[in-house]
């Protein structure tokens, strides 16, 4: 059993010493864009049930913020949002779905960090959401900021990165506060809403999840403005042809520009008979920039008319046409105080 | 003989006085002792604490219609819940409008499943009964055929996936873990040495890293473009598992069998196939039905472990639906429920491996 135990060790040593490789080295993919015209669809892998961005309805329908992203793609690439295979990969798979070529792009909650960018042989597009550890607190302490946690009482789970963002927050503000430190990130939530501390600290969309989720009347909490940690969430795709990363990248901006113009699904085909150069060009009135993509001129038209803008999908699967109820916060446009921003469409 | 029956008198008496009623009853079953009765009244303190706040939940404060999860906060059990997510637990993505599909397959899978309890049908009609069963099941689930929409396996899920991932595995698993069993106790170096470092392998290892492996290791080491069906990965890893398992439980019978049998199978000048197949295997695998069914039941619920190689299976299509941001915060309900299936099957095979015991072993019976 010891010569076998061995054994096995050393083949792990090898298929960990092989998948560092392969990881390395990029696979070698074709063009993407004549591979799924060719197939007439494309996958993309999606988390397996993030409340918001990618659940399913009672009838098995995909819906959510990362699901509207990819068929936003499909629209702006087939012209149909329904062009889409969703394969919903787990955190530990969806790397190894994307580098061996299962899925075309990863709109899967993923957060750009060098390492990913690098090393596992990815690029990112352009972040389509900024998490980051934020604070709730009931209503009825009358809080509006963080600022104002001086001597709180906050449930945080031990061990985490949250722990330690939490407390260089305090001590970078100067404040006080009293952690009640439990194991399991369940029994946090639990202490939080049986009003065992005034205040609860997470990843602010998992605040926002456990509020509708969990409370008796979810009006009674509020997930504070602030964010004290950067968890930029990026879609993914390959190294190795750029072409595909440019489109993912254009079509994400026209959401953003869309919703920065004005350019809604309702008023899109008004919008074509603009006399503003810039929406001309977009939508495709002035020929030229689905060309340069490699895409039918009226790419960005169809992404909006079939899915919306961007504001349109954030209210629709997590603000507050939907029971998530997140404020825009960060994610809101520049011209109101947040980080969307488009790159110029010419 | 009659007349020896007359001569015996038959004198009729009274049945014991049953001065044991329902005082004497709890005298003898409960109060028999002082550390008896505070037992006793212990366990009905517990039972009077938790069964009234449990039937509060679960019926009298339930709320049974709800047009959304908010609405059905308010009291007890939301069962709402499950009637709304009913479909979505049994059969996950499969296609809505194609919901006749999986409810056909677990039909067929009951009723196969039914058939082979039947000892009669044993034998090579059930052989083709099952054969015929398991191809219109596939047939059904995949489509293909003119008027079935193909359905790609990614998308089959729920009650359907964990019946075919539980049987298939059971049905090549075992007599793959037969050959294994025999291989080990074989004279030959060469095929005991490959059955001892199969079993000794797979046993060495858990299923949830056989499970990575094919999920995430064997993708990276196939060329770009070529992936194999995600379910037949994780199906064919279960078989493997399962045969290993099942390997070391039929060896146990092989060993009990007396070595007298064996020789007296020789000495009647049988073939080794044929003492295996006449003598040995029947006696041993009688001997080791109670393990098997341990074994089938510990594979039924351990196809719930898909769930980290994202196919959803009962389990995952449970927690896939608990995702809902219309429907959050009913896990309890939805795990009572799916406990309540998973039970069903477990206790089944149970309660039928035991008859099946009684009955292969009634010559051991006193």
């Amino acid at each position: 059993m010891i010569f076998q135990t061995r054994l096995w060790a050393a083949f792990a040593a090898v298929v960990a010493t092989l998948c560092g490789l392969a990881a390395g080295q990029p696979a070698k993919a074709g063009p993407t864009l004549d591979k799924i015209k060719q197939a007439g669809m494309f996958s993309c892998g999606v988390p397996t049930g993030i409340p918001g961005f990618a659940q399913p309805d009672s009838q098995g329908v995909y819906s959510g913020f990362d699901v509207d992203i990819c068929k936003a793609l499909s629209a702006a690439i087939f012209g149909d949002p329904g062009k889409v295979k969703y394969v919903p990969l787990t955190a530990q798979q969806r790397f190894t779905a994307l580098q061996s070529g299962e899925v075309d792009i990863l709109s899967n909650n993923t957060t750009w960090t060098l390492t990913r960018d690098t090393d596992l042989g990815l690029n990112f597009g352009p972040v389509v959401f900024y998490d980051g550890q934020g604070f709730m607190v009931p209503n009825k302490l009358n809080v509006k900021s963080a600022k104002e946690l001086n001597g709180a009482t906050i449930c945080v789970q031990p061990g985490t990165t949250t722990e330690l963002n939490l407390a260089d927050y305090f001590r970078a503000n100067k404040m006080e506060y009293k952690p009640v430190v439990i194991e399991k990130i369940d029994e946090v939530y639990a202490a939080f809403f049986s009003g065992r501390c005034d205040v609860m600290t997470g990843d602010a969309t998992g605040l926002a999840a456990q509020r509708i989720g969990r409370a008796s009347n979810p009006d009674d909490y509020v997930v504070l403005p602030e964010r004290i940690s950067k968890e930029p969430l990026a879609p993914v795709v390959r190294h190795g042809d750029d072409q595909w990363h440019d489109i993912v990248d254009w079509i994400v901006f026209a959401l953003i520009q869309g919703e920065e113009s004005g350019i809604t699904q309702a008023n899109v085909d008004e919008m074509k008979k603009t006399e503003d150069p810039a929406i001309k060009r977009m939508l495709g009135v002035t020929p030229g920039m689905g060309k340069a993509l490699g895409l039918e001129e009226n790419w960005a038209y169809n992404a909006i008319k079939m899915v919306g803008n961007y504001g349109e999908i954030f209210e629709r699967t997590l603000g507050m046409g939907s029971p998530m109820k997140f404020e825009r916060g960060i994610n809101g446009l520049w011209t109101k105080g947040g980080l969307m921003y488009a790159i110029p469409i010419r | 003989m009659a007349d020896i029956a007359q001569d015996i008198p038959v004198v009729r008496q009274a049945p014991p006085p049953r001065s044991t009623r329902a005082l004497g009853w709890l005298r003898v079953h409960l109060f028999s002792s002082v550390f008896n009765s505070i037992l006793t009244l212990l366990a009905v303190g517990l039972l009077a604490a938790a069964v009234p706040p449990l039937v509060r939940w679960a019926l009298i404060d339930a709320i049974w219609s709800a047009p959304n999860g908010q609405a059905c906060h308010a009291g007890g059990a939301c069962w709402a819940f499950i009637g709304e997510k009913m479909r979505f637990i049994l059969f996950g993505r499969y296609p809505a409008d194609q919901e006749w599909r999986p409810i056909a397959v677990v039909a067929i899978f009951i009723a196969m499943i039914a058939a082979a309890c039947v000892r009669p049908l044993w034998g090579r009609r059930l052989a083709v009964v099952w054969f015929a069963g398991l191809s219109a099941a596939f047939l059904l689930m995949a489509g293909g055929l003119p008027g079935l929409r193909p359905v790609e396996t990614g998308l089959w899920s729920g009650l359907p996936l964990t019946l075919i991932l539980a049987v298939i595995a059971m049905l090549f698993g075992f007599p793959l873990g037969v050959l294994l069993a025999l291989g080990r106790r074989s004279r030959l170096p060469a095929v005991r040495g490959i059955c001892v470092g199969y079993i000794e392998l797979v046993r060495g290892v858990p299923l949830i890293t056989v499970l990575f492996m094919a999920s995430l290791m064997l993708p990276l080491f196939l060329p770009a473009g070529v992936t194999i069906d995600k379910v037949l990965r994780a199906q064919v890893a279960f078989i493997l598992f399962a045969a290993a398992y099942l390997a070391e439980v039929v060896r146990g019978g092989l060993q009990a069998i007396p070595k007298g049998q064996i020789e007296a199978a020789d000495a009647l000048g049988l073939s080794y196939l044929q003492r295996t197949r006449l003598i040995v295997l029947p006696q041993a695998l009688a001997m080791v039905i109670p393990p098997l069914v341990n074994t089938f039941i510990g594979m039924f619920k351990d196809t719930s472990l898909v769930l980290i190689v994202s196919l959803f299976d009962l389990l995952g299509a449970t927690e896939f639906a608990l995702t809902d941001s219309n429907w959050q915060g009913f896990a309890v309900e939805a795990d009572v429920f799916i406990a309540a299936i998973y039970w069903s099957f477990c206790f089944f095979m149970s309660r039928y491996s035991q008859l099946l015991e009684r009955e292969f072993n009634r010559g051991k019976q006193r």
